[in-house]
């Protein structure tokens, strides 16, 4: 059963073509990942499902949710879908936040927009949410501000805000990328449990392979806004067929342990070794650090200009 | 509200209003004598049991007055702060979150009233209307919100480029529930800190524009005691003493409570201040009401060094 299918989805924000002919489906409960460096278009793609892009983006294609098309819907259609339908986690926990506001009404919120549910229920239900994603001493927790919070235990909010109404995708972009590589195994596993428990779809946005090895099953590989390569998980590691991807794989390789053929992803690796680390470029995520004797047509720099930019929001 | 209490600025402020509203309230129940009666026989008393801070020179007994001017104060602190309030957020988040071209007309719009001075516009507006404490406060009111209106407009553009605003976008918040739960409170405290500084500046200007005549006869306030003793100051400077400590003392507390309150309702500040020594706190705050009254010299100029 076909939740969302995007096709010949196309973001142009001025001259440039930032997302070119991206076309993926996401079954019901299936798990997604797309992975690309920054200013691949992964963030974009994952914005112009709900809506979100920014105001001067045009976006042509098609994207269809429960075989309905979004796009071209005004922003209050949208808004009923938002957070009920499609929710999501964002990557910076100490932003995404309202830090004046308490964590329990933050929590609520989606249920007493979409649900109109009253004050006293959105409480219980908040600290109800609490419980779910494991947050310590939650009836503390609901009243305590943003602040008040790790960052780990932050994104745990963050969590529990976008699974409130039990939505049928969920899209995260980039969520463990904010936080330590021990904490960042913790929120992966409670989101991995908690989407199992609901039966939610996934789109998990990242830079870091070993990491999406984890959580999805299949795999887009963004470059340049285009979609290189697509398959298996295990398949696209054991037998990358695009450069780049080999690239990719062979860095995360790199990034961890030398000796070993094992992924072993950077969260359950703990700190990744010093001096081991594939070469940084700039203008590159460490996380996609190419290493100097991988072969790639188009270098940036060398090949072809790249024709994505880099929106500097679009993380 | 409690918290306001935790530092030392909004104690001492809160206890300066409150006794600034204790004498308001008392002065409907009980005033000593008739403030505006005329007793030649009883001109220029001296500090004395009956007439505690002695009479002026129509032997109207100083004490009533400055009782029954802090209702004067009160008020148009209150109205103009009110006023300045509704005027500033409606306008400045207005021209935040409409459509661009709308946006920056208000934006403009904003700027031009603001070339436009609060004493101006108030004689203009007391020569249309009648001089009331009403006009007044719209005046002083208007004057100050329009320039509140362009420190909220830069304060949303700020919030809204915060994630969380997205995150918002993304819970499907509608635009005017996003204003309400989301902007709204993260501007609140620079908001109030303005705001408590309008109504320190509104107790000056009141007291400028009584003292320019513009308020009725009738009404007794500070600003226009401060009128009738300054005529006779070299001769008797006992007694613009009381009005003049009574404006400095309210403008210094409201500025004081603005302190407690930035503090006190911004999350991320609270129990941070119990480490500000009181004495730094209220030299800043001094400081900062001197340079309020450069800054509001069109209103309040008239009436410097009234409190001297």
């Amino acid at each position: 059963m076909t939740l969302l299918e995007v096709s010949d989805l196309t973001v142009r924000i001025g001259e440039t073509t930032v997302v070119d002919g991206v076309s993926f489906t996401i079954d019901g409960g299936e798990r997604v990942g797309i992975i690309g460096e920054s200013g691949s278009g992964k963030t974009l793609t994952a914005l112009s499902i709900i809506g979100l892009a920014p105001d001067e983006a045009q976006i042509t294609g098609s994207i269809l949710l429960d075989g309905q098309e979004l796009l071209g819907r005004s922003d209050r259609d949208l808004a009923v879908l938002r957070g009920d339908r499609v929710a999501m986690v964002f990557q910076n926990p100490l932003t995404s936040l309202n830090p004046v506001m308490k964590i329990g009404r933050q929590i609520a919120e989606p249920l007493r927009l979409h649900r109109g549910i009253g004050r006293n229920d959105a409480a219980a239900a908040a600290l109800e949410l609490c419980k779910r994603v494991g947050l310590p001493d939650p009836e503390r927790a609901v009243n305590a501000y943003p602040h008040q919070l790790s960052g780990g235990q932050r994104q745990r909010v963050g969590i529990a805000i976008a699974l409130a109404c039990r939505p049928a995708l969920l899209i995260a972009d980039e969520p463990t990328t904010a936080l330590d590589v021990t904490v960042q195994a913790e929120v992966l596993a409670l989101l991995d449990a908690l989407i199992v428990d609901q039966g939610t779809a996934l789109l998990f946005i990242t830079h870091d392979i070993a990491l999406i090895s984890q959580v999805a099953r299949r795999l887009l590989v963004m470059r340049h806004g285009a979609i290189v390569e697509r398959g298996d998980v295990a398949d696209l590691i054991d037998r990358p067929e695009d450069p780049y991807t080999a690239a990719l794989v062979t860095a995360a390789r790199r990034t961890t342990l030398d000796d070993t053929d094992e992924l072993v992803p950077s969260a359950a690796a703990g700190v990744a070794q010093p001096g081991r680390e594939g070469v940084v470029r700039p203008g590159t995520d460490p996380g996609t650090a190419v290493p100097p004797d991988a072969h790639i047509d188009a270098e940036p720099g060398v090949g072809p200009a790249p024709r994505e930019v880099d929106r500097g929001t679009a993380h | 509200m409690k918290h306001v209490w935790r530092s030392w600025p909004g104690r001492i402020g809160s206890v300066i209003i409150a006794g600034v509203v204790l004498l308001a309230l008392l002065s409907l129940v009980w005033q000593p004598y008739d403030p505006n009666k005329i007793t030649p026989r009883e001109k220029w008393l001296p500090m004395s049991g009956a007439h505690w801070f002695g009479t002026d020179g129509g032997g109207k007994d100083l004490f009533t007055q400055v009782l029954v001017g802090s209702r004067t104060t009160l008020l148009v602190a209150l109205f103009s702060v009110v006023i300045a309030g509704v005027v500033g957020l409606t306008f400045g988040i207005l021209s935040a979150i409409a459509p661009r071209w709308l946006g920056e007309a208000i934006a403009h719009l904003i700027d031009v009233l603001i070339a436009l001075p609060t004493l101006v516009l108030a004689l203009v507006l007391v020569a249309a209307l009648k001089g009331s404490l009403w006009t007044v406060s719209l005046a002083i009111g208007f004057g100050s919100g329009v320039i509140l209106a362009r420190v909220v407009r830069a304060e949303v553009e700020r919030v809204m480029t915060n994630d969380y605003m997205l995150a918002a976008d993304a819970a499907g918040s509608s635009t005017w529930r996003t204003v309400w739960r989301h902007i709204v409170p993260n501007i609140g405290s620079t908001v109030i800190v303005q705001l408590s500084l309008i109504a320190a500046l509104a107790v000056l200007a009141e007291a400028a524009l009584s003292y320019l005549g513009l308020t009725p006869v009738s009404t007794p306030s500070w600003g226009r005691m401060i009128q009738g003793l300054q005529q006779t100051v070299t001769v008797h400077p006992r007694a613009i003493i009381f009005p003049g400590l009574a404006v400095v003392l309210a403008t210094l507390g409201f500025n004081l409570v603005g302190d407690g309150l930035r503090d006190a309702i911004d999350p991320r500040l609270r129990g941070r201040t119990a480490d500000i020594s009181p004495a730094f706190t209220s030299v800043v705050v001094v400081d900062d009401i001197a340079r309020g009254h450069i800054a509001g010299a069109g209103h309040s100029a008239p009436g410097d060094g009234e409190g001297l």
